[in-house]
């Protein structure tokens, strides 16, 4: 419908009208810095991504092994009870193929992400996170993955610590 | 229906909190809370009203973060952006519909977060007429400060009186982060801020975090509780332009405290109200709010405050938890912790500094620098 109509009332802006100031404007960019503490539980977990490994919390009442770890169930309200480690591997809980970056532009070769349940925790728990070393052709839900991790020197305590995860290959478990 | 606060949870506040992050110290006031109150969040509470600004916690649609530490997941929450005594008066109505028994109401600071807290309040500023000024948002408390002094004719003498008052008053309570014994003379030789304010007239942040239990009169009843009654609550803003609103006299509190004290059928505050705990993020806010909520008349206030009559064996003992100025400046905690120590009070349960026999409380909290917004409940002894 809009291409039938010619002209549009009103003063058309350009990008150049706004950086050159003809509009009236006000700029304000707020001093917005935070540092939070990611406290007992998160801390814990971030020092053993960095070493490679994956931890969690059980919880003696519900038997659940909840990951991430925390230091309360939400269950049972009250504090979990002790530190186990689980495995990275795992099965794709979810996946998306998505085609735009954060800008909303085309991406040529599309980001696989999803939600991995992992190995060793109670079911539905698990990790967001790339996939990578399969097509958008192969990926499904269901599938067997395990995280490939960077080198020891480059981990910084961060989910990134994990690059990606790949396809569980045959003979692996 | 009657609608009482059975349970009070409290973590300590602290100029920083590294060691925990905010869900954390949010779980522990609502364990404290719960077992307060003897109730199991997972099958006794019907309804979780949190209270948070998105700014103050760095990031977005914050009750999406609420329910797990709280015992909540899976049930009715929702997020008051505003202070915990807004909170607590959206609670009450809750339970008022009669479609909630028992309800949770939680507010926390986990300032030492933000690295930028100036900043953050500066944000709350006018984008068009004030920003562009780039004053330090506590200029505005130095405006109204200025103000209140002058149309009151109340000596800047009263203020020191007021800071030594409370910073001393929290020397007896435990959770609070910055009890000292401050003399007058320290007051007023403090470093000049935003005259007339001087640094010790300035409340430092905290980090904590407050939970409250309310039920309903039948609920109280079948949890064998021993509730303090929530007999009225009331909120209010004026304009929120620095170029309009009332500078003196505190209008969103007078208006609030008027909407409360209907409620609770208070008709003469000064001789019906026992303790009250009162919004002194800057020491002349205690004075402001004590005559908005008719405890003083206007200009007595300073004058009373001189001659002792708010400490703790005054007339009517104020802040006696050692307020913003002596616990902490906790941001949206601020009316719910002073609900909560109101209501210890009123319980007896307020250790070295209980009141003997107050019968009638009032708590009342500001929304902090820049806004004119407030909200005030009147709490009653049981039964």
């Amino acid at each position: 419908m809009t291409a039938r109509v010619a002209k549009w009332p009103g003063v058309e802006l350009s990008a150049a009208d706004l950086l050159e100031g003809k509009v009236t404007q006000t700029r304000f960019r707020p001093d917005a810095k935070y540092a939070w503490s990611a406290g007992e539980a998160i801390s814990r977990f971030l020092e053993e991504l960095q070493a490679g490994r994956l931890i969690a919390r059980t919880c003696h009442r519900c038997e659940r092994i909840l990951f991430p770890p925390r230091m309360f169930c939400e269950e049972c309200f009250r504090p979990t009870d002790a530190w186990t480690y689980i495995r990275d591997t795992g099965t794709i809980e979810t996946y998306s193929v998505s085609y735009l970056d954060t800008d909303a532009k085309r991406i040529s070769e599309p980001i696989l992400v999803g939600v991995v349940s992992l190995d060793g925790a109670s079911p539905k728990m698990g990790m967001m996170h790339y996939f990578g070393e399969m097509t958008k052709d192969e990926i499904r839900i269901g599938m067997r993955v395990r995280a490939v991790w960077r080198p020891a020197e480059e981990r910084k305590g961060s989910v990134l610590d994990i690059r990606y995860f790949r396809p569980l290959r045959e003979g692996e478990r | 229906m009657r609608v009482g606060i059975i349970g009070v949870g409290l973590t300590a506040f602290r100029p920083s909190t590294p060691e925990y992050s905010w869900k954390e110290l949010m779980f522990e006031a609502a364990s404290r809370a719960y077992a307060d109150a003897g109730v199991d969040p997972r099958a006794d509470v019907g309804s979780f009203v949190t209270c948070a600004e998105d700014y103050y916690e760095g990031f977005g649609i914050f009750d999406e973060f609420v329910p797990d530490q709280l015992g909540a997941a899976l049930r009715p929450t929702c997020t008051v952006s505003g202070d915990g005594l807004q909170g607590l008066a959206n609670a009450f109505m809750q339970i008022q519909t009669g479609l909630i028994e028992v309800a949770v109401v939680e507010a926390h600071s986990k300032i030492s977060d933000v690295l930028t807290p100036i900043g953050i309040i500066e944000h709350g500023l006018d984008p068009i007429w004030n920003k562009p000024l780039g004053f330090h948002p506590y200029v505005v408390a130095g405006l109204e400060a200025a103000a209140y002094l002058r149309a009151t004719h109340t000596p800047t003498k009263a203020l020191d009186a007021v800071v030594s008052k409370t910073r001393r008053n929290a020397l007896r309570n435990p959770i609070a982060a910055y009890g000292a014994a401050v003399d007058m003379d320290h007051v007023a030789a403090s470093e000049a801020r935003f005259e007339p304010l001087r640094s010790l007239d300035i409340s430092g942040p905290a980090d904590g975090a407050v939970v409250l239990v309310l039920a309903s009169d039948r609920a109280a009843r079948r949890l064998h509780a021993n509730p303090v009654w929530i007999r009225g609550v009331g909120w209010a803003s004026d304009s929120p332009s620095l170029e309009t609103r009332d500078w003196a006299g505190a209008t969103y509190a007078r208006l609030a405290a008027g909407m409360a004290y209907r409620l609770a059928k208070v008709r003469r505050p000064s001789s019906e109200i026992d303790v009250a705990e009162v919004d002194d993020r800057f020491s002349y806010k205690e004075l402001q709010h004590l005559e908005a909520l008719g405890l003083a008349k206007s200009g007595e206030a300073g004058k009373a405050a001189l001659r002792g009559a708010y400490a703790a064996d005054g007339r009517l003992p104020v802040n006696i938890s050692g307020g913003s100025l002596g616990c902490g400046n906790v941001f949206e905690a601020t009316g719910l912790h002073r609900a909560a120590e109101v209501a210890l009070q009123l319980r007896g349960d307020a250790g070295s500094r209980q009141i003997d026999g107050a019968k009638v409380g009032v708590a009342q909290a500001w929304r902090f620098v820049p806004s004119a917004t407030g909200a005030v409940a009147v709490l009653g002894a049981g039964p």
